[in-house]
């Protein structure tokens, strides 16, 4: 098998359950060519350089594959190179963490753990005995957290949901993007982008007018040795941060409980030692990296690596899911294993751009793994592979559907 | 078979481990570990369990945490005999055991030697046994300058502005003390970074309020009684004929490893520690490799492939740590089983609002480029290079790139590296790094390239006096 049809193959939607088998093909090529001007990484050694090559700019400006409707204006943080990426992430972080905010993050746990057993409660009281995983249990949490986090109206939600939905969707890197379905997925994620964007301009617009609680509104009205962030920078932001929030936790939970199901004993070990949990937890998120790569990397200048030479102004995808996965580095790569020791994965990725939001989300997928491994009785993977979502970046269950036997107090 | 003596000696040895700090920990773990189920003995001068030292200068003085409280976490049960609070005052090899100062003499089939260091005085001791005059390396150093800085003493005055002496200046800023640094070379830092980056260090200090004074040494401390002779410091007069009005006084003037107690052995000791080979097995005075004694963490000085085979001391946590781990590793396997401790090092420190990482010996290059970033804004990286190879690199709140200049090191890739895609510095033309000679005591720098020759360089200025 190519490179090329490798990588097509592991784009492919029919795939989205299972494309490791693709990965492991390309990985023959750690740096490999896949397209015209784009270049795919799956070892872990050479994504591990890349991540830290100062050669490789994550400003989507300047990558081959952008279009033109992504160029200028300000970008997210996860699209930007320093100085202005450092800037803006020190603008951030001022208003989610240590030093200047410690208490933001632990501050969400007895709302997290309230949201977690209202759902339970909520399955409990309708005597349920199948539920999904991801409408029932994971979504609503991490959304509901990173609305009162960022200070978006909770009331907003079906509205941004839908569009969120559309607009990750209509991102298809695979070939089912060049079908008839694929241009109407993308024509309505594009729709829906504009609408999205549209509803954050305007959220910005009324927080620069009047300052409220949370993070966006914060970044506007700072007096830090950065001063406010400018509205433009902040939508671009909040699309980030709320999309990231939304999504990327969603799939955490549901791959954990996932990956519990399918591997038996698993499940009650965690349940007899919860201080397994942490660990489990990040042995889920190497096989399961619920972002897979991001897209928006390009080499600045010619770079020798393993024997390739990716040529300046080409595409590099940093594929972390495939990484996390290279038997060089992981002993029997595709075996799932909560005591893993020096499990180093990318499931965060690496270097500057490593999830900013990662001590939230640790905080909110151990807490919801806990109350489930506790509560919930003798679960059951419905079907498997569950139904995937369309996109290749941020991978995840669409339905997880369990039978349970009862939901404890 | 030799393979049946190791067996056997992993099931009844002794083994006796000398220093219970980072390094002697983290070896009886890894002997644990490693199958050694015979007897452990642990010996350590302070009546400590084993607790971390890097806090003591930041967290500790601040007053956030009490000195008592840096305990290092242990991964795993030990069954160890521990001797705390009784120094190790000789080691005879002929007999195989290690003399205590309590007269206890401790048998062992192989030992490790991880003593450490312990920070030089100030050099005048009368002047030193006055009150409010301190060092500080050890817990016990920490929690008496901690009460000291927190009685709100009119000026302190620190001496030497190595990476300690900078975090206590730093650090008594943050507390709101006013602060004099003397520093005998041109800028901070220079021991270990040079002079490029010791500039910038000043600049900082002087930024952040220090009354930072450089090129001078302090002469006498005068204290409040006797003529001056004793009593509470109240006084330092600078060579430059300054007096300053000082409440506290600290001695940052480097470290001095701990070999003495080895005098008599046999072993390869001196100025800068206990010469090893890069499996850990100490050489005696001839440059023989021994078989039974090891050395690990900031005592210990090997040979290192990546420094043209130069003996190198490093004082820093990391190698404490997996210099210990292959030490005790190589301790109970065969010949054919042993690994190298060939470690990277790596660095930081914390001092006025930067985080300081390193990676490599800075030191041993003569040329220096900042790479990426804006010294002007403190946030930067910069390579260090020698006969155009890469040898070290540092980096001022830029520590997430450091993976990209280790990598380089590793294979010692051109110097300077290509240039950045972004965020490229105003100059990238390497110029001199302006180190001073090795053989000027300034504030001694964590890394210590020694020679291949314990006589070539270090030979020196070994303080007779001090043995």
């Amino acid at each position: 098998m190519t490179p090329e049809t490798a990588w097509a193959n592991a784009m492919k939607f029919e795939n989205r359950a299972d494309p490791y088998p693709f990965f492991d093909e390309l990985r023959r090529t750690p740096v490999a060519k896949v397209a015209e001007k784009t270049y795919v990484v799956t070892g872990y050694r050479e994504l591990l350089a890349l991540a830290h090559d100062p050669r490789i700019s994550s400003d989507i400006s300047r990558s081959p594959l952008t279009p033109d409707r992504e160029a200028g204006g300000p970008q997210s943080i996860i699209m930007s190179d320093p100085p202005d990426h450092d800037r803006a992430r020190r603008q951030v972080m001022r208003h989610f963490g240590p030093p200047h905010s410690p208490d933001v993050i632990p501050d969400m746990e007895p709302t997290v753990v309230r949201l977690c057993n209202g759902l339970l409660d909520k399955a409990k009281a309708y005597d349920k005995t199948r539920i999904d995983v991801v409408d029932d249990f994971a979504y609503p949490v991490p959304v509901a957290v990173i609305c009162s986090i960022l200070g978006v109206p909770v009331e907003d939600e079906p509205s941004f949901h839908d569009w969120i939905f559309d607009f990750l969707a209509g991102e298809d890197l695979g070939p089912d993007g060049a079908t008839a379905e694929g241009q109407v997925r993308a024509e309505k994620g594009e729709v829906a982008g504009v609408a999205l964007n549209q509803y954050l301009t305007d959220l910005i617009a009324r927080f620069v007018r009047e300052p409220g609680e949370g993070l966006l509104s914060k970044l506007l009205h700072d007096d830090g040795p950065d001063g406010p962030m400018s509205p433009g920078e902040a939508v671009a932001n909040a699309g980030l941060l709320l999309v990231a929030g939304h999504d990327s936790t969603v799939n955490t939970i549901t791959n954990c409980v996932m990956t519990l199901l399918r591997n038996p004993g698993s499940f009650d070990l965690l349940r007899r030692r919860p201080e397994l949990i942490p660990g489990a937890i990040e042995e889920v998120q190497r096989l399961q990296s619920p972002v897979q790569f991001f897209p928006s990397r390009s080499a600045t200048d010619d770079i020798e690596i393993a024997g390739t030479t990716i040529p300046a102004g080409s595409a590099v995808h940093l594929v972390y899911s495939a990484a996390n996965r290279d038997p060089a580095v992981f002993a029997h790569p595709n075996r799932f294993n909560p005591k893993r020791s020096d499990n180093e994965h990318f499931g965060w990725g690496s270097g500057i751009h490593t999830c900013l939001g990662g001590p939230l989300a640790r905080l909110e997928v151990n807490l919801a793994l806990e109350t489930f491994l506790r509560r919930v009785e003798n679960p059951q993977l419905v079907v498997d592979p569950p139904p995937y979502r369309q996109s290749q970046i941020f991978r995840g269950p669409r339905h997880l559907l369990i039978d349970i036997d009862r939901i404890n107090d | 078979m030799i393979a049946d003596i190791v067996d056997a000696f992993k099931a009844e040895g002794r083994i006796v481990i000398v220093g219970a700090s980072l390094a002697g920990l983290r070896a009886a773990e890894t002997l644990r570990d490693e199958g050694f189920n015979g007897r452990l003995t642990i010996i350590g001068d302070e009546r400590h369990q084993p607790y971390d030292r890097p806090p003591l200068s930041k967290q500790v003085l601040k007053g956030w945490v009490p000195a008592d409280h840096t305990e290092l976490p242990q991964m795993r049960e030990l069954d160890a005999d521990w001797r705390l609070g009784v120094a190790a005052v000789g080691l005879d090899r002929v007999n195989m055991e290690v003399h205590l100062a309590d007269g206890d003499k401790v048998p062992f089939g192989r030992m490790l030697i991880a003593t450490g260091t312990r920070a030089r005085q100030w050099f005048n001791p009368k002047e030193a046994a006055l009150q409010g005059v301190f060092t500080l390396r050890t817990s016990d150093d920490a929690a008496r300058l901690q009460a000291a800085l927190n009685a709100g003493p009119g000026r302190v005055l620190i001496v030497g502005s190595g990476f300690i002496g900078s975090e206590m200046a730093s650090v008594c800023r943050e507390l709101g003390l006013a602060v004099t640094v003397a520093e005998r070379a041109d800028a901070p830092l220079v021991g270990a970074l040079g002079g490029v980056i010791g500039e910038i260090a000043a600049q900082m200090q002087r930024d952040h309020g220090v009354d930072l004074r450089t090129g001078v040494s302090v002469e006498a401390l005068e204290g409040d009684l006797e003529g001056g002779s004793s009593g509470h410091v109240r006084r330092a007069r600078l060579s430059d004929g300054t007096m300053l009005d000082v409440d506290v006084v600290v001695a940052s003037l480097g470290s001095i490893r701990n070999i003495e107690w080895l005098e008599g052995s046999g072993l390869a000791t001196g100025f800068w520690g206990v010469a090893c080979d890069a499996g850990c097995r100490a050489f005696d005075i001839n440059g023989v490799v021994t078989d039974n004694i090891f050395v690990a963490g900031d005592v210990a000085r090997a040979p290192h492939v990546l420094y043209d085979y130069e003996f190198l001391s490093l004082e820093h946590w990391d190698n404490a740590v997996l210099g210990a781990q292959v030490a005790a590793h190589n301790m109970v396997r065969l010949e054919t089983d042993r690994v190298p401790h060939l470690p990277l090092p790596s660095f930081w420190s914390g001092q006025f609002g930067v985080n300081i990482k390193g990676v490599g010996v800075c030191s041993f290059g003569d040329e220096i480029v900042i790479t990426q970033g804006s010294t002007k804004e403190r946030r930067f990286a910069a390579a260090y290079g020698r006969d155009g190879r890469i040898v070290g690199a540092v980096t001022f709140n830029h520590g997430k790139w450091l993976e990209y200049y280790g990598a380089m090191i590793e294979r010692s890739a051109p110097f300077p590296p290509p240039p950045p895609g972004y965020d490229r510095p105003a100059d990238m033309t390497p110029i001199p790094a302006r180190f001073p000679d090795p053989r000027v005591p300034t504030g001694t720098p964590d890394v210590v390239l020694t020679g291949h020759d314990p006589t070539q360089r270090g030979a020196e200025f070994r303080p007779r006096e001090e043995r």
